[in-house]
């Protein structure tokens, strides 16, 4: 039964400063071969040793990371396979690079519990433990679908449907004339299902590229403080590139107008706009400033607003707000300096007005972190239960729809190279199989169901 | 599943079961008086099967075949194995069906051979996974062939009666009692008692109770069947009207021939060589449309008269017009039933509208304006058992000895008919030889698709087999059921000596064939690239085998003839070689998932499983699992609402079960 390699992080990712992904099955030395530059490679390494290489990919050469890598050979393992750990540095980019690169050369997304599950599988773990066994597969499976949904929810899922539709579409189209030979509609062309197929596979290219964590990954999520003057901004701006590793970037500064930093916020890069600089230094030119504040706001993919709470909600707050509502952007509201606050009752009642708030104070060093975990979940669409699920059922999702890739581009082949629609049907039929493994649904079901609702047959 | 949970499950099951019980009470008056001969034993045999149609047929030799005596019921000894509806045998995925029965060593293969009037290959341009064999078949000559066959068939017997009611004892098959109050015993029962359960005519307005094609309805058996607690299921179909040919005007219509070269069913019956006769094709048109549109509430289907489910892939024609506006026009194929008779089949006129409707739409069609209907369109309902009770070999659970087989598990079809029928007798022969059960899986044959989806899924429609349903279709061809099964019909006994050595022959064949083509090198020479150019493929530069060469896609085994000097062989050895050959990569591929499949499916789940009791299933999985029964894992994974954590659960008590020991 147990034949193939899985890979999975087992770390949490964002709040370590390190991540371990966890590889295990037969070919778990083989695939690491290929990714992992060592003074050995892996297969020669001694089991149960470590040594330090990098990870390279293989599709484009980049190195991903500076890395430990783990050798242990079956049985004295967790599995009682053959595992290799790679400990890489912590964060969501690279833990999630360095998965999808593992998913393709071989390895399949561990499914959840089942490292646990092999385990108990391969005898590692005794009989007593068999039910703790079953509900964990249970409660996990659970729990991630339940992440699954959330992620899939919005654009992404949208577009996966329009894919998925037109694949049901074309595949019921060859399938109706293949089932139903003398139906008197327009028999569809292998050139034509080549055509439409390469259509496909443009629209699944640009939702692999738009998935969701890969643009902020890439790209990084642009973050503006903004607020009135003397709220804090700076020091905020300061304690965040402080706490965080600061990420080198090639990015140019397009203006230096305002203060910009990259840092990495739990495994998301982030480059932080610190409006501050606007007013300060360009001081009196106050009409300037503030259509630069606007400017930034727009460009922002969220906005953190400062409020100085000792003042109270004042009516340059609310100007301010109101920009960012208008700009439709989401945002973050946080009240600072709660610590020169005397009377708490005077937060109490701002934070009944507006209960996401969060009480502040950057001197005493609280409500930081919590304004991190704001950014992070933003950042995964999924204010709670954040943790390495998210990223996990994220690479699989990549990792299904570049398998479903993989065979268009078969069924493309098939339809040039003149093979018979029969071909071509097969191959689609999978690209589905693995689209319907993200959205849990049936493809052969769907597709006969399609015929029948866009054909009239019978006799 | 209890009784009721699986009643809740179908909502239109009970109104369907009052309708009936209403039509009872109307027909009580037509039963005259049985005095029932108090326990008169008409006889004893190992097998009985009640119904002579596709699948009984099929049941019966099977068991007779296998040694085992065997009696067969029918209503009406005239019409063994009629086909009610349309004409002709085979089509796609059922073409496939029916050579899976013959490499079995089942019936039907031969016995269309033997009364076809017209043959053709359907799909022929569209790969191998899709060739389909179709042939016209003489009704009449065909049922008489076949009546001929069980009359001549060792073990078996063949009886006139209405079957009434079902001995049970203990939850163990004993006997049958017929209309006239006799009782036979047997220690199997294999019901395939196709649409005849409570049937109901319904033409327009008119509703009577009664068969297919005028035959008597069995009105009592449906009570036997519940009072076993068996659920029942009421499902609808429908055929269209009959026309006589003297009253077409055939120099309106376009002719249909058939395929020049003829392609036999069976792996037996070698070159075949027939007059043939053509069919002729009409169409739709705007009257026709507007004729059915005006008179749509006079449909049953649409007044509410009809409650049975109909199946999507048969619509009636008013079905047609009413889902898809837009089309303008629809084909119909004018189907001759037979060399005996002028009667004709209209193929897309399928309709339950009232008589008087009937004769206008069909004098609407392009050469039928003076059209004569003998026998006008009907729809028909019948009671047929919820499939999901049975187990895979076709017996239902939880009653020794009861087998089910063709349209009573609601499916639809001859060729589904039969190939039921055929694994019931055998799987009746195996449980009285205290053998395992013969459960073909879904990378063995479309009858294992078939099986598969209706005990494991059930279904909601009359359930008709598509090459869609089939995962592994390329490997599950018309032209390998032989290599798939010949073997395993020769295991089971089914297969004569005559036949296997045959299949040993061609196997031999092709496998010397292929190493033949790997062996043999051709030069880089001009005769070989004139002979490439002239077939439009490039030219090599250094030698290539003969089987790389075919793998060329405008390659064909043919062509070789000019440059290479291999044995004549016959026609079906050079379609294997050349299919493994030119679809080796997909083959492989499909190979490979076929192994990925295996061993989901070799993970045996024992019977005595509760699942109710299993830690971390979830609640839908332990209900489903629990009525279901799946045999294996496999089979577990395809019942709707379990989920792959489910599996991966079952997959751990697995183990735990195994070392507890």
């Amino acid at each position: 039964m147990i034949n193939d390699t899985i890979a999975g992080v087992s770390t949490a990712v964002g709040n370590s400063g390190i991540s371990v992904i966890r590889l295990s099955g037969p070919d778990a030395f083989l695939i690491a071969d290929k990714i992992f530059k060592g003074k050995y490679s892996v297969s020669e390494q001694e089991s149960h040793t470590i040594q330090y290489g990098k990870i390279i990919s293989n599709e484009t050469n980049e190195v991903i990371d500076e890395v430990l890598l783990i050798k242990m050979e079956a049985p004295r393992t967790y599995t009682r396979e053959d595992v290799v750990e790679i400990s890489s540095h912590g964060g969501y980019t690279i833990a999630s690079s360095l998965l999808n690169l593992l998913y393709s050369n071989g390895a399949r997304p561990a499914e959840p519990g089942e490292f646990t599950k092999r385990a108990f599988l391969n005898g590692r773990i005794d009989l007593s433990q068999a039910e703790a066994v079953m509900d964990i597969i249970q409660a996990r499976t659970q729990r991630v679908s339940k992440v699954a949904v959330k992620q899939l929810e919005g654009s992404v899922s949208q577009k996966l449907n329009v894919i998925r539709e037109r694949i049901i579409t074309l595949l019921s189209d060859i399938e109706v004339n293949l089932d139903y030979p003398e139906y008197d509609a327009e028999e569809i062309t292998l050139a034509q299902a080549g055509k439409e197929t390469t259509s496909i596979i443009i629209e699944i290219d640009s939702l692999i590229k738009s998935f969701h964590y890969g643009k902020l990954l890439r790209e990084g999520m642009e973050i503006v403080i903004s607020g009135r003057p003397n709220v804090g901004k700076s020091s905020l701006m300061n304690r965040l590139t402080r706490k965080n590793r600061s990420i080198v970037t090639d990015i140019p500064g397009t203006t230096r107008d305002t203060v910009e930093e990259y840092v990495n916020i739990k495994g998301i890069p982030v480059k932080l706009v610190d409006t501050a600089g606007v007013r300060e230094t360009l001081d009196q030119v106050e009409q300037q400033g503030v259509e630069r504040t606007i400017k930034a706001i727009s460009d922002a993919d969220l906005v953190i607003l400062l409020i100085d709470i000792s003042q109270g909600f004042t009516a340059e707050d609310h100007d301010l707000l109101n920009k960012i509502l208008k700009e439709r952007k989401p945002y973050v509201l946080c009240f600072n300096k709660t610590d020169l606050v005397d009377d708490k009752q005077k937060i109490n009642d701002n934070i009944n007005l507006y209960p996401d708030a969060i009480p502040m104070s950057i001197s005493e060093d609280r409500g930081v972190d919590e304004l991190e975990e704001r950014i992070f979940g933003y950042a995964t669409e999924n204010s709670q239960d954040i943790d390495n699920q998210v990223l996990i059922t994220n690479a699989r999702h990549e990792g299904q729809l570049k398998k479903a890739k993989e065979h268009l581009e078969s069924a493309y082949r098939a339809s040039v190279s003149k093979m018979t629609l029969d071909m071509v049907a097969l191959d689609l039929k999978a690209a589905l199989e693995e689209l319907g493994k993200i959205t849990g649904d049936h493809a052969d079901q769907d597709v006969i169901n399609a015929i029948f609702s866009r054909f009239c047959l019978g006799k | 599943m209890t009784k009721e949970s699986a009643q809740n499950d179908r909502g239109t099951k009970r109104s369907a079961q009052n309708d009936k019980r209403a039509l009872r009470k109307e027909l009580n008056g037509y039963i005259i008086k049985v005095i029932y001969m108090k326990d008169f034993i008409g006889g004893e045999y190992d097998v009985i099967v009640v119904g002579a149609g596709h699948a009984g047929c099929e049941a019966a030799l099977a068991t007779a075949r296998l040694g085992f005596s065997t009696a067969i019921f029918t209503l009406n000894l005239d019409n063994i194995a009629n086909m009610p509806c349309n004409p002709n045998i085979g089509g796609t995925a059922k073409g496939q069906l029916v050579r899976e029965v013959d490499a079995l060593g089942g019936q039907m293969g031969i016995s269309a051979d033997a009364n076809f009037i017209q043959s053709k290959i359907l799909n022929r341009a569209k790969g191998p996974a899709v060739y389909s064999l179709r042939a016209q078949i003489d009704r009449r000559a065909y049922s008489d062939y076949m009546k001929y066959v069980l009359e001549a068939q060792e073990n078996l017997e063949i009886k006139q009666a209405e079957v009434t009611g079902i001995l049970c004892e203990n939850q163990k098959i004993k006997g049958i009692r017929i209309h006239t109050g006799t009782v036979f015993y047997c220690r199997i029962l294999i019901l395939t008692t196709g649409t005849y359960l409570n049937a109901n005519i319904i033409i327009g307005e008119s509703k009577i109770s009664s068969g297919p094609d005028g035959l008597l309805p069995a009105n009592r058996l449906s009570d036997s069947l519940e009072e076993l607690g068996i659920e029942l299921l009421r499902f609808k179909t429908g055929t269209p009207p009959r026309i006589n040919e003297r009253s077409i005007d055939y120099s309106k219509l376009i002719e249909q021939p058939g395929d020049e070269d003829i392609v036999p069913f069976s792996f037996m019956s070698g070159e075949l060589q027939i007059e043939q006769v053509p069919c002729y094709m009409t169409h739709t048109t705007a009257e026709t449309h507007r004729i059915i549109r005006e008179n749509l509430h006079r449909a049953p289907m649409y007044s509410g008269e009809i409650k049975g489910i109909g199946a999507r892939y048969c619509p009636s024609i008013e079905d047609k017009i009413v889902r898809f506006a837009d089309k303008e026009s629809h084909q119909v194929f004018v189907e001759p039933m037979g060399l005996g008779t002028k009667e004709v089949y209209l193929q897309g006129m399928s309709t339950s509208m009232p008589e008087d409707v009937q004769l206008k739409m069909v004098r609407s069609l392009p050469g039928l304006e003076k059209a004569q209907i003998m026998r006008p369109a009907y729809a028909i309902e019948y009671d047929c058992i919820n499939p999901a009770q049975l187990k895979l070999s076709l017996e239902i659970k939880g009653i020794e000895g009861l087998f089910f087989a063709g349209q009573i598990n609601g499916s639809s079809g001859y060729e589904e008919a039969a190939a039921q029928g055929l694994m019931a007798g055998i799987n009746a022969a195996m449980k009285l030889q205290n053998r395992e059960p013969l459960v073909l899986d879904r990378s063995q044959a479309y009858i294992g698709v078939l099986i598969d989806d209706l005990v494991t899924k059930g279904t909601n429609e009359p359930y008709r087999m598509m090459t869609s349903r089939a995962e592994y279709r390329l490997y599950l061809r018309q032209d390998n059921a032989d290599l798939r099964l010949t073997t395993i019909g020769h295991e089971i006994g089914l297969v004569t000596p005559e036949r296997y050595n045959r299949f040993l022959e061609k196997r031999r064949l092709i496998q010397g064939e292929i190493r033949r083509l790997q062996n043999t090198i051709l030069p880089a020479n001009d005769r070989i690239n004139d002979f490439l150019e002239r077939h439009g493929s490039t030219k090599i530069v250094t030698g290539i085998k003969l089987y790389d060469l075919l793998k060329r896609p405008e390659m064909e085994y043919p062509y070789l003839k000019e440059i290479d000097q291999g044995a004549e062989l016959p026609k079906e050895v050079i379609e294997q070689v050349s299919v493994s050959i030119k679809y080796e990569g997909y083959l492989k591929r499909q190979m490979n998932q076929i192994e990925q499949f295996k061993r989901m499916e070799e993970r045996r789940l024992p019977e005595e499983i509760d699942y109710e009791k299993i830690h971390g299933l979830s609640l839908e999985a332990r209900q489903k699992l629990n009525a279901i029964k799946p045999v294996s894992l496999g089979q577990a994974s395809r019942i709707s609402g379990v989920s792959p954590a489910d599996v991966a659960v079952l997959l751990v008590y697995l183990e735990s079960r195994k070392r507890k020991g």
